[in-house]
């Protein structure tokens, strides 16, 4: 087995190895604990660029090893997939030393950080998937991996909040099951292919493509909760802080909007979805979501609640830009997987880090809270006004590319839309700046008993501060080599081909 | 050398179960020491069936119409090879489990299975220490009177031989629910004996109408002369509903939550595991490969709607339960309905394999899946003192292991990647898209969404957060056995190849290459759907004037 076969498997194995090790860990090994965590997190990291750097190079790492008959398990490092695992790897990374600050002395940590582990091997395969059967085989997994992780707490309110996150995606499963079953039976394959390969299949089989098509959207869809399968994502919202930021921006929800994209680009090809005209209703899907998320995060007071509805609506941009076809919303949609999970991550580690410190869950309780935190809120800030879409954050970058991929493929309507929505998010974010910042602070905050010499605890501090740090420079640095948006002209460059 | 790879198996394990019936103390180890040296006998099996095709076997050199006739080919390999594997975990198990229950001076695991069954629960708390000895002592002959006479069972080459490892089975599976000792267990394992009878005659009644018919007994000759008249169709009749009812297929399960549910853990892992799947593999056999099984392509529909019921409700049965072992114990019955959809899938040619050898490979999976869910439960109602699913809460914080290995058994009865279950799907999903069947495909997913349901609920509860008491401990044993046979039950989805290429020696059906290719399929099914309706169509002209 060579070694650009087994640098995928590694990628899968470095936090999938170290999570099996970890279950098996007794609860006060804290420090064996965390060396895994951090050796396993490190590695994958480091894994992750020799890949991006291979690939850069011409070099291809792929593996594959048959199930059955005509199908079989296989790990592609695509550049598409790149992005994705790079995304999981570095949130990782931060979510990890997070969430070791943020349940210090909690029960079941070999639990939880078991789970955690195999949640992100999960999301690394999904993403280096090479078939669908394969993306399957670990959407499945991450399904299974993140229950336990929501219903942590073990209260009665995170079970139901389990169930109901379960009933969704188990759901989803089954219809993704049969479509790829269908899918396999009509085109004979299920590889991943840049440009697609159904659009060889026959005239009397495009009616069946459709509803392939239709039900793979609604399969992956319900991970990335396309209104009106979203219900489960504010429930989801009782699990821990961490947990949050793996659910919105480093795994699932990602997994759901990375899997409408790869269908449309590397199963059904751009020409061919034209040809199907599927893409405009799934626009359409993508623009209402939008709308309606936003709309809902208005009149949340609870703050996680109103950045689960925000994450509803942030996500679909990336559908969205897949779906308007066109090489320049492609960039804006492909780079947005990336820019939103910084943003959103950020903006969960802040609120976990009120919550914990504090005891702050809702925005009207946020009156002065920046001079208590400044750190956290700054990155807060810098978060939220990059999902606004001000330059020079990150979240810009994706607008503007968006917005003039829309004009450029005549879809005049999308920018109404994106004009609509970043009116909308500045309407929900700007008053908790206002408060934060501007309101005279409460005399009587809790006195928190471990915090240290600063605002909180310092692996609560760092991980948003970098990452509030990643969203002015993913923005600033927009044009170097390596840079997201750098990388998503790279994927789109193969996708349209001239 | 080669007889004796076809004989070993039944013969081992006959012999132990007399020995350790008289060895006293010494038969724990002698069972052990059988189970463990079934597995190689197994694979030595698979390896000459692999290497020389199908092997008969003329037990005495009696030849056909008189002689036992033993068989050997693909499909009789896997499923030795299964029981040997989930054998070998259950007896590791039932080491750690009877020492433990008797240990603890408790009537422990006899789940008195709800009101709906018996009426008025009645734990056995009568039983002295010394029954209690006893019991656990039985429990290893009956064990291994069941290991032999399941093999003699797969390796039948007549049907009249199936009859006796039938019955055989029948007797070792009755005294092992009976291990259990409670009143239930007593009037579970009757009722048993009395259906298992009941189906016991009417496969007899069968055989004898076919022996007086075409004056053989010897399956592969019967094959050869079977006529299609009223006679052989009166026989078919008796034997299938025979052997219905002891494979417990909806509506004829009524039986089985109680017996599987009342029994005491290990044996409701082989009743579960493996004794169901004997009587299904004679169907399968006599279906596939004495009855000329185009011409039945109406009832293996009646058969494949009665699985697609058995799915459902057996499901929302399972759902709905509120002890443990009776949650499981109906997702047996639910999971025999994947394996009846066959009759319907493999009437269309075209996709006869995939249906076929998805379902050999369902029980096999199945079979892993289920004795480790069985296991795993037995282990957390011991440890939780209670059958009721309410009882488990909080048993991920105490027993971690024991819940993983259910959660992963789980896995295998939702049928989810990339375990055992799920190839097995794929196939038999692929299978009934390919013959335009989607309603079943339709069933199949529900099933497995329905699984999750109940699986859920067992798991949703072990994770709840509680305050009470821990739970009691209970040996490493009894925890890390089950969860070494659910991971086999899922390994066996990435390691489908060789048991598949093994499946295919002596297989009625061949994989059709022109599955593969898109287009062709598609006209394929077509085609042979026209081929299908005519061919029913003839069944029931031949019906109509008998």
């Amino acid at each position: 087995m060579s070694w650009s076969m087994l640098l995928p498997l590694l990628v899968v194995a470095s936090s999938l190895v170290p999570g099996c090790l970890i279950f098996l860990l007794r609860e006060d090994r804290v420090r064996t604990r965390s060396v895994l965590n951090l050796a396993g997190a490190v590695l994958k990291v480091v894994l992750v660029a020799a890949m991006v750097w291979g690939v850069s190079q011409g070099e291809t790492f792929q593996l594959s090893y048959p199930l059955l008959p005509g199908i079989s398990f296989g790990l592609n490092a695509a550049p598409f997939s790149l992005l994705f695992v790079t995304l999981s790897a570095v949130l990782w990374l931060f979510t990890t030393i997070y969430a070791m600050g943020y349940l210090k002395g909690s029960p079941q940590r070999s639990r939880f950080f078991g789970f955690f582990s195999l949640c992100v091997s999960a999301t690394a395969g999904i993403a280096l998937a090479a078939n669908l059967l394969t993306f399957l085989i670990f959407y499945e997994m991450l399904t299974l991996t993140t229950y336990p992780l929501v219903v942590h707490r073990g209260t009665e309110q995170a079970l139901r909040g389990g169930r109901i996150y379960l009933a969704y995606t188990v759901l989803g499963g089954a219809i993704l099951l049969l479509a790829i079953a269908w899918l396999q039976t009509t085109a004979g394959t299920l590889e991943f292919v840049e440009g697609g390969f159904a659009g060889s299949l026959a005239a009397p089989q495009h009616a069946a493509l459709r509803w392939i098509f239709a039900l793979l959207v609604v399969g992956f869809g319900i991970k990335a909760a396309l209104v009106p399968l979203h219900s489960w994502l504010p429930q989801a919202m009782v699990a821990p802080a961490p947990v949050s930021a793996l659910l919105h921006a480093v795994a699932v929800v990602k997994a759901g909007a990375f899997g409408i994209v790869r269908v449309i680009y590397d199963v059904f090809g751009v020409e061919f979805c034209i040809e199907l005209g599927v893409t405009q209703p799934l626009a359409i899907a993508a623009a209402i979501t939008i709308l309606y998320g936003s709309l809902r995060a208005l009149f949340q007071d609870n703050l996680k609640r109103r950045l689960a509805f925000s994450t509803i609506s942030q996500v679909s941009y990336i559908v969205l830009g897949a779906a308007v076809l066109g090489p320049t919303a492609t960039i804006g949609g492909t780079v947005h997987l990336v820019h939103q999970g910084i943003m959103k991550i950020t903006l969960f580690f802040a609120a976990g880090n009120l919550a914990e410190t504090l005891g702050v869950q809702k925005v009207s309780e946020m009156d002065g809270v920046g001079w208590r935190m400044p750190g956290t809120m700054a990155s807060f800030t810098i978060a939220a006004l990059g999902m606004i879409g001000l330059p020079p954050m990150a979240g810009f970058i994706s607008k503007w590319y968006l917005a003039s991929g829309a004009l450029e493929a005549g879809q005049t309507w999308v920018v109404g839309v994106l004009l609509a929505s970043s009116a909308l998010n500045a309407l929900y974010f700007l008053p908790i700046l206002y408060a934060a910042w501007f309101h005279p602070p409460r005399a009587d905050w809790p006195k928190s008993a471990d915090r240290g010499r600063f605002e909180t605890r310092l692996t609560l501090l760092l991980p948003p501060m970098a990452t509030a740090a990643a969203t002015l420079l993913a923005g600033l640095f927009a044009q170097l080599p390596f840079s997201p948006l750098d990388w998503a002209r790279f994927i789109v460059a193969r996708e349209y081909p001239p | 050398m080669p007889d004796l790879v076809i004989v070993a198996p039944i013969l081992v394990p006959l012999v132990a179960g007399v020995v350790a019936y008289v060895a006293g103390r010494l038969r724990r180890g002698v069972a052990i020491a059988v189970a463990v040296l079934q597995l190689p006998l197994a694979c030595g099996l698979a390896w000459e069936v692999l290497r020389r095709g199908p092997l008969h076997y003329e037990v005495g050199g009696w030849s056909a119409p008189l002689g036992i006739q033993l068989y050997a080919d693909g499909l009789t390999a896997l499923m030795i090879c299964m029981a040997s594997i989930v054998e070998l975990a259950v007896g590791v198990y039932a080491l750690g489990y009877f020492e433990w229950t008797e240990r603890e001076s408790q009537p422990s695991d006899h789940t008195p299975p709800g009101p709906s069954a018996t009426g008025p629960a009645a734990t056995g708390t009568t039983t002295s220490e010394s029954a209690k000895r006893s019991r656990g002592g039985s429990f290893w002959p009956l064990s291994l009177l069941l290991a032999g006479s399941l093999n003699g069972l797969f390796l039948s080459g007549d049907i009249f031989n199936l009859y006796i490892s039938l019955e055989l089975l029948t007797l070792a599976a009755v005294g092992l629910i009976g291990l259990a000792a409670s009143l239930d267990a007593l009037a579970a394992a009757l009722r048993y004996l009395l259906i298992a009878v009941v189906g016991s005659l009417f496969y007899l009644l069968g055989v004898s109408f076919l022996y007086s018919l075409y004056g053989t007994l010897d399956w592969q000759q019967l094959a050869m002369r079977f006529e299609f008249d009223f006679v052989s169709r009166c026989a078919i009749v008796l034997l299938v509903l025979g052997l219905l009812v002891k494979a417990a297929l909806f509506p004829l399960h009524f039986w089985l939550p109680a017996a599987h549910g009342s029994a005491p853990s290990p044996a409701s892992a082989l009743l579960s595991g493996l004794v169901l799947k004997a009587a299904f593999f004679v169907i399968l056999r006599l279906w596939f490969e004495v009855f000329p099984h185009p011409r039945l392509a109406l009832a293996g529909q009646l058969l494949g709607g009665l699985g697609a019921a058995a799915i459902l409700w057996g499901s929302l049965q399972a759902i709905r339960q509120r002890r443990l072992k009776l949650l499981v114990a109906y997702s047996s019955v639910a999971q025999i309905g994947y394996l009846f959809l066959v009759f319907a899938l493999a009437s269309d040619p075209a996709v006869a394999w995939n249906a076929w050898s998805g379902t050999a490979y369902f029980m096999l999976s199945h079979a892993c899946a289920k004795s480790a869910a069985f296991l795993a439960v037995g282990s957390l109602q011991l440890a939780a003192r209670g059958g009721e699913i309410e009882d488990v809460t909080g048993a991920a914080a105490d027993h971690p292991v024991t819940v993983y290995a259910f959660a992963l058994a789980g896995v295998g009865l939702m049928g989810l990647p990339p375990s055992g279950g799920f190839v097995a799907k794929w196939l038999l999903l692929r299978a009934a898209l390919e013959s335009h069947q989607v309603g079943l495909a339709i069933v199949m997913l529900a099933g497995g969404v329905l699984a999750v349901g109940y699986v859920f609920r067992v798991l949703g509860r072990a994770f709840a957060a509680t305050d009470g008491a821990p739970q009691r401990p209970i040996p490493r044993l009894m925890q890390w056995t089950p969860l070494v046979l659910a991971l086999v039950s899922v390994g066996l989805g990435l390691v489908a190849l060789q048991p598949l290429e093994l499946l295919r020696i002596g297989a009625p059906f061949a994989p059709s290459s022109s599955a593969q290719s898109a287009g062709l399929s598609e006209q394929a099914g077509l085609g042979e759907q026209a081929g299908l309706g005519e061919q029913a169509g003839l069944g029931e002209q031949a019906g109509a004037n008998p």
